[in-house]
């Protein structure tokens, strides 16, 4: 006689427990830095998002989490099972959909769905009745008869998310779901997360589009250059995100060199000549600006005025902005001198605005 | 521990499974396999049989026919190497593509990805082999074999395919693209051309004959043509199986350590 507590299958996450933490992960390839210490936690049930740009280290971080690859150092804990002493017991609470679709072309998609059935070693009626379940559900039933390697690009990832739903895994990890789904697919994948939530499931994504983040997660994090550089809810972080600010690009040196005396909190960017003023866009900060500029005599051969928005707060927290804020790091960069964003190690922590 | 040998039989099950359907869903694959030692056997029996075959001492239906029946274990034994060899590209198209990290991510036995996948390829190969030997009875092939030796050379030939696919898993492990899998087991299967497959080892030239007469597929092919012909094999069937085994287990550690390096946890 099983106890009475016994978890059924929508209420299996342990009370109030974590669905993953990690402590410190680390991970080089050779000499390049991909993973510089990441701290998480996400409680079960809940959307986290991994939000940063290509290169920042999302990809590894789900590798590692999900048993891929192995971490330098720091440790982890997924669905209570830990990382290194337990793999088999990660992967049996997991699923985990990959940036490229996991499918077996060669096989039709109920195929490929009873192979997952196989391999999750389902009894045979349990698996075939889940796999007709998903079909219906991610609409591909009509096409279930059909070899994969004949799927549009959004059935390709419905089919790939199916496969990774027949096991009914307790934390899904999404790396980059969307990236290259039109709209509409788009639309359709945040619906479905939404309705795995709902259903209690956690669910790790990583993506590049702030919008997603914003749209899915509970909790955010972005991630640039191998560090969390900031953590919170959507509205969390879009308050840190500096107002609208000013950008005047200066005509030469000489006349960068008394902007900068004008406006010692302004941010710069020597490269351009630039400078980057926060405050509000209102009229009288504007003239205030222009009176500054005035009484140090100094020409401005560009000015324009920007008011944030959700790509704005994501450039300015990983300092991948092509404006001012990016060029801080060019001359502290403890970088190893390579241009490509992947060998570039940015300080980004440094540059995180308050 | 029988436990863990059930789950590991029933995942190879379902890996097995998977790689027959995708021979059965592509037989063209099965056929291009086996065309290629028949499409030999054709060739040199029709075009030099009459010719070699007169050195071999003439049987009683000329010297075409005593060179099928020197010639058909050679080809048999090259079929089998080639065709266990296409295993390459099947692991590397596996392990390119996405499916592999979806396999690794599952609570699976690790190692029934590599043994579905050899299960299926002898199969694959042993039914290539019916069709050769198939040909080769159709153009006047006679073995002189009695059951015990045709179950012999049936084990031998199975030895062989085991034996070699194990080593296509780890050369397919070490190809990083599709196209290089398939290049590199083509040394494999031409390695037969250097031994006694074709003309008898001590009509070359000397290094090459020193070459042939030490290969892996001489006692190989040797041994299967004296059971095939129901002449005595001496110790060749030791040392047959014997090298059925070193190759095997090279193929197998040195595909588990490829495997188990590229999933390494630290």
């Amino acid at each position: 006689m099983p106890p009475s507590v016994m978890p059924t299958s929508r209420n299996r996450n342990m009370l109030g427990a974590p669905a993953v933490t990690a402590i410190g992960l680390r991970k080089s390839y050779g000499d390049r830095t991909v993973l510089d210490g990441i701290d998480l936690t996400i409680p079960a049930g809940t959307v986290f998002a991994l939000l940063g740009p290509n290169g920042a280290g999302k990809t590894t971080t789900v590798e590692i989490l999900s048993t891929l690859v192995g971490a330098d150092g720091g440790q982890a804990q997924i669905a209570g099972h830990d990382l290194l002493t337990d793999p088999d017991g990660v992967r049996s609470a997991i699923g985990v959909t990959g940036q490229f679709a996991a499918l077996d072309d060669l096989l039709t998609a109920e195929e490929n769905l009873l192979l997952m059935a196989d391999l999750l070693r389902l009894p045979r009626q349990q698996g075939r009745a889940r796999v007709r379940e998903l079909l219906e559900r991610f609409d591909i039933a009509e096409a279930a008869g059909r070899r994969a390697a004949t799927f549009s690009g959004g059935m390709r990832r419905r089919l790939d998310l199916a496969m990774t739903l027949v096991g009914d895994p307790q934390v899904i990890f999404l790396d980059e779901p969307t990236t290259g789904l039109d709209p509409r697919s788009r639309r359709t994948m945040w619906d479905t997360v939404r309705g795995l939530v709902a259903g209690g499931t956690t669910v790790f994504l990583t993506t590049q589009y702030l919008e997603e983040a914003d749209q899915l997660a509970d909790r955010i994090a972005v991630l640039d250059g191998g560090r969390i550089v900031a953590e919170g809810t959507a509205d969390e972080l879009k308050a840190r995100i500096p107002g609208s600010h000013v950008r005047l690009r200066l005509a030469d040196p000489a006349g960068f060199a008394r902007a900068c005396a004008a406006f010692p909190g302004a941010s710069r960017d020597a490269e351009n000549l630039a400078l980057r003023i926060a405050g509000d866009a209102g009229l009288d900060a504007l003239r205030s600006v222009i009176d500054r500029l005035d009484a140090a005599g100094v020409p401005a051969a560009d000015f324009s005025v920007h008011t944030p928005d959700l790509d704005d707060v994501f450039f300015a927290l990983t300092g991948a902005d092509t404006g001012v804020g990016a060029g801080t790091g060019i001359g502290t960069g403890t970088g190893t001198g390579t241009d490509t964003p992947h060998g570039s190690h940015r300080p980004a922590a440094e540059e995180t605005p308050r | 521990m029988s436990s863990t040998l059930a789950l590991a039989a029933h995942d190879s099950m379902t890996m097995l499974r998977r790689n027959l359907k995708h021979a059965a869903r592509y037989p063209a694959l099965t056929f291009s396999q086996a065309m290629t030692p028949i499409l030999m056997l054709l060739l040199f029996v029709f075009a030099f049989g009459d010719s070699i075959g007169a050195s071999l001492g003439s049987g009683p239906g000329g010297g075409r026919d005593a060179y099928l029946a020197y010639l058909t274990p050679g080809i048999l034994v090259m079929g089998v190497a080639g065709g266990s060899m296409s295993t390459s590209v099947a692991i590397c198209s596996d392990m390119t593509g996405g499916i592999i990290n979806r396999f690794r991510t599952m609570n699976i036995v690790r190692s029934s990805f590599m043994t579905g996948h050899v299960i299926g390829s002898v199969v694959q190969t042993l039914v290539g082999l019916v069709l050769v030997v198939a040909v080769a009875l159709a153009v006047g092939f006679r073995p002189h074999a009695g059951a015990a030796a045709w179950a012999a050379a049936f084990g031998l030939l199975l030895a062989i395919a085991v034996a070699v696919t194990w080593l296509s898993v780890a050369l397919g492990l070490i190809s990083k693209t599709v196209e290089s899998a398939g290049n590199k087991p083509l040394l494999v299967q031409f390695l037969p051309f250097l031994g006694s497959a074709f003309v008898p080892a001590d009509s070359m030239a000397p290094g090459l004959r020193l070459f042939a007469e030490y290969q892996p597929f001489t006692p190989m092919i040797e041994t299967l043509r004296g059971l095939l012909s129901g002449t005595p094999v001496g110790s060749g069937g030791w040392v047959s199986l014997a090298w059925c085994a070193g190759i095997g287990t090279v193929g197998y550690v040195w595909s588990r350590r490829l495997f188990n390096r590229t999933t390494t946890r630290r």
